[in-house]
């Protein structure tokens, strides 16, 4: 294959990535947006949803698809309802202070960790695609699964961004953002919108991760790539910045899937790091970050 | 100015946030050893103006100069050892450390002048400069106390012993009687008539009778300029302050 | 501080390494070898207690720090045939290259977002380790045993393999650093450090450049991190990939939280601790690490201070 079109192969993967990181990162931004926290444990959200998924194409009879849809609906409710009882637990009791936070976060990942590898074990396993077919270009046949991939994220995406400028939890949260006490003096029920942001920060991470097993095989160590990507990506946008989120998205996402592409995944991620060294070196508030934050 | 020795001169000061121009062509001059009021209403400019002086955010156009010096270029940190010591609209000192610490870390600064100062710093200069300062300001009792068990009208005075500890030339005040009972803001005010004796004061207040006690010189902002300047009496009887401050 | 309490603070460090090199005699072979590797994770510790218990600023990438100085020893003696102190030099140059180099740019950031850079930056090293596996061999990593020579001092040799050379030699870096940090946290500079972590802002406003003084706790951090890495290589003579993981740089942060952050002798207890704690769990089950989960989450909830911070508050206030 010549070059253009092994960059238009290039482009197509750096696309698929960039929409699932976007949905991924989002979560993580929405959590630090609204409750000033981070949650290392996120990755293992988006390595639960995909874990699930992976339970429900093995119990759910009925072919990939309706193994598919269910794991659509339930992995979501139940990494929420995960996400609910660690912000009752753990998170509520020390009062979201973000150093205290990042140590409760980093002992959840590796309790969710290790759970999974006692009940799932330590091998990597694959899921059938839902939908299998192939778009054939002139150059090469694409898997179409994974379109489907990146148009479900773009749905979810704009479906976030709908409820969040739309309904009044997203006004809830548009105003604990900004100003938590005032919300909270104007009734707005802080505790329950965190728990509530909290899970919806989780079950982006988890449709992720449902979305992207067909892809990937689903194993117990997948969460901390994600992780770190989305990382890079909030770190570029800018902490706190939605739109900053989604433009680092594709741009990480792109050229991590073009470099990977031409080079490797290993250096890829090394470039992205990078990447950040230097908008970081130029702009220490990230691309759309507050001056200065 | 050439016959006043002054200490501070801003040249066209100005600072604009986007479109919001918050202190425009600001041209202050403060004279050696005399206490200067800012006042006017919010919005002024006035807490801008002097975190541009001290240092804490840099101007989008004009100069200062301290003691004949641009120091226009220079960090916070330098303006401190060259002298502009500031101190918080929010007392901001460390809670969880004893006052003697909270002043030994000024003191400390003040006596670490050159490398070489820095390497024969012991204890016992530092004791005495912190145990100065306290007595100074009148809480000398307090130095293995944590700080944050202080009453409020205290913890605004360990601030002044922290400032004085730094040996400042040039004192600079955001709203310092705030939140202070009557005795405690006519002690406070008794202590700013003393030092003034060696340093510059400058002060933003709110208060108008501590402003008319206090203060050799007014100047009144408005809108981010400079409407008016002289004495308290003299503005107490301004026009455009009256229109400022009082819609007239 | 006063005379007095310096005088006992500087009592209790002596103490406590005295008991340390008498212990060589009197423990079981088992333990022995389990000391002498805990002080040189609890080097680690103490090096990641600079940055984190002292100027308050939490990483999640020392392990890039801890391998420099375990691949800058490692690569030399495998190479090049360096001798052991030389080899010990060139590891803790390597971390101080890099901590400042780093620093540098990093100490732009502050708060969450240097936490997730020093992440970031750490899993580039790593991935870079990896990348190069044919240098460095990180994949599987290489032992040092046979490329080693023991070092000659007079008359005497002392070979690496020797069980009493490697708890001394752990023991004389574990002291270095250990006395470091505590003659560090009670001078001038380590007063400074502290009011960095308390008020960053109003120590700015006293006349200190916060970001030199930043920059000095991270390369001190550091270098003693990459003390550590160097003495592990010597010491143990594994050099592998796996040290430079995010694992490897979150048990620091385990160890000093549960000893205390901001007390010198915590870092010693904390390692100990947990080491102990890994060894008994890892008896029972694979997965380990689950106990170290719990620990951090219970430790948070209900033990923020840690062990001897906890002592520090209700007893012992003069505790460094």
């Amino acid at each position: 294959m010549s070059f253009g079109p092994h960059l238009f192969l290039a482009l197509l993967e750096g696309t698929v990535t960039a929409f699932v990181l976007a949905l991924i990162a989002l979560g993580l931004s929405l959590v630090f947006g609204v409750m000033r926290i981070v949650n290392i444990a996120h990755g293992e959200f988006f390595m639960l949803g995909a874990v699930l998924a992976w339970f429900c194409s093995t119990l759910v009879g009925g072919g990939p698809l309706m193994g598919f849809i269910v794991a659509l609906v339930m992995g979501p409710l139940i990494v929420g309802g995960i996400a609910v009882a660690a912000d009752g637990l753990i998170l509520r009791r020390i009062r979201y202070q973000p150093e205290s936070t990042i140590v409760a976060t980093i002992g959840l990942l590796y309790i969710i960790q290790q759970l999974v590898l006692t009940f799932y074990g330590p091998d990597a396993r694959p899921v059938d695609p839902p939908v299998y077919f192939r778009v054939v270009f002139p150059w090469f046949g694409y898997s179409g699964y994974k379109l489907v991939v990146a148009c479900l994220s773009g749905l979810l995406l704009v479906g976030t961004w709908l409820a969040m400028s739309k309904t009044k939890l997203g006004l809830y949260m548009r105003a604990t953002q900004q100003d938590q006490e005032m919300a909270q003096a104007f009734g707005v029920p802080v505790r329950r919108v965190y728990a509530t942001v909290f899970a919806l920060g989780a079950m982006l991470a988890a449709v992720a991760g449902v979305l992207v097993v067909p892809i990937q095989q689903a194993h117990y160590l997948m969460g901390l790539d994600p992780l770190l990507l989305s990382f890079i990506v909030v770190i570029i946008g800018g902490l706190g910045s939605l739109k900053g989120t989604m433009v680092a998205a594709f741009v990480v996402g792109i050229s991590d899937g073009v470099v990977s592409v031409f080079f490797s995944p290993t250096l890829a991620k090394i470039v992205a790091t990078l990447l950040v060294a230097t908008v970081l070196v130029l702009k220490p508030g990230g691309l759309f970050g507050e001056e200065g934050s | 100015m050439a016959t006043v020795d002054s200490i501070l001169e801003t040249a066209a000061l100005g600072k604009s946030f986007g479109g919001l121009h918050a202190v425009k062509n600001v041209d202050l001059c403060l004279a050696r050893g005399e206490i200067r009021a800012i006042i006017g209403p919010n919005g002024a400019g006035k807490t801008t103006l002097v975190n541009m002086i001290s240092g804490r955010i840099s101007p989008t156009s004009g100069r200062v100069r301290f003691n004949d010096r641009d120091i226009t270029a220079l960090r916070a940190w330098d303006r401190v050892v060259q002298g502009i010591v500031y101190t918080f609209q929010v007392t901001s000192i460390f809670k969880n450390l004893t006052c003697y610490e909270n002043v030994a870390l000024a003191a400390q600064r003040r006596l670490m002048g050159s490398a070489i100062d820095r390497l024969v710093l012991n204890e016992r200069q530092i004791a005495d400069r912190v145990q100065a300062a306290l007595l100074e300001v009148g809480l000398s009792a307090t130095g293995d106390q944590r700080a944050d068990t202080l009453p409020y009208g205290h913890q605004r005075l360990l601030e002044v012993a922290m400032a004085l500890a730094l040996s400042p030339e040039l004192l600079i005040l955001d709203e310092p009687m705030q939140g202070l009972a009557p005795e405690e803001i006519s002690t406070f005010c008794d202590l700013l008539r003393t030092l003034s004796r060696e340093v510059t004061v400058l002060l933003i207040e709110h208060n108008m009778s501590v402003v008319l006690e206090l203060a050799e010189m007014v100047t009144v902002m408005d809108n981010g300029e400079i409407i008016a300047e002289g004495s308290p009496a003299e503005i107490e009887r301004h026009r455009e302050v009256q229109k400022a401050y009082l819609g007239k | 501080m006063s005379r007095r309490s310096a005088g006992k603070v500087f009592a209790l460090h002596l103490g406590i390494l005295a008991l340390l090199f008498v212990a060589q005699f009197v423990l079981p072979a088992y333990h022995h070898t389990n000391l002498a590797r805990i002080m040189v994770l609890a080097t680690y510790a103490v090096g990641y207690n600079v940055l984190l218990g002292y100027t308050g600023l939490m990483s999640l990438g020392h392990s890039m720090f801890f391998a420099a100085g375990m691949y800058g020893a490692g690569l030399p003696i495998y190479y090049l045939q360096f001798g052991a102190f030389q080899a010990f030099c060139m590891g803790v140059l390597l971390s101080l290259v890099l901590s400042t180099a780093f620093g540098l740019i990093a100490l732009r950031t502050s708060g969450v977002s240097f936490l997730i850079v020093t992440m970031m930056f750490a899993q580039a090293c790593y991935l870079a380790i990896l990348y190069f596996n044919k240098v460095t061999m990180g994949d599987q990593g290489f032992i040092l045993s046979k490329s080693l020579e023991s070092v000659a001092l007079g008359s005497f040799e002392f070979a690496f393999s020797d069980p009493a050379v490697k708890y001394n030699v752990a023991l004389l870096v574990f002291a270095g650093c250990f006395l470091l940090s505590a003659v560090l946290a009670g001078s001038p500079t380590g007063r400074v450090l502290i009011a960095v972590r308390e008020n960053e802002e109003r120590t700015g406003l006293l006349g200190y450049n916060t970001f030199k003084y930043k920059l000095l706790s991270l390369v001190i951090s550091g270098g003693i991190s990459g003390a550590a890495g160097a003495s592990y290589a010597l010491l143990f003579s594994y050099v592998g990939a796996s040290f430079a993981s995010i694992l490897y740089s979150i048990y620091p942060l385990l160890w000093t939280l549960l000893g205390g952050t901001g007390t010198t002798i915590g870092p010693m207890i904390g390692t100990g601790f947990m080491f102990y704690l890994v060894d008994f769990a890892s008896g029972l089950t694979s997965s380990y690490l689950l106990v170290v989960g719990a620990v951090l989450v219970m430790l948070i909830l209900w033990f923020p201070q840690g062990i001897m911070g906890s002592i520090r508050a209700r007893w012992l206030p003069w505790l460094p």
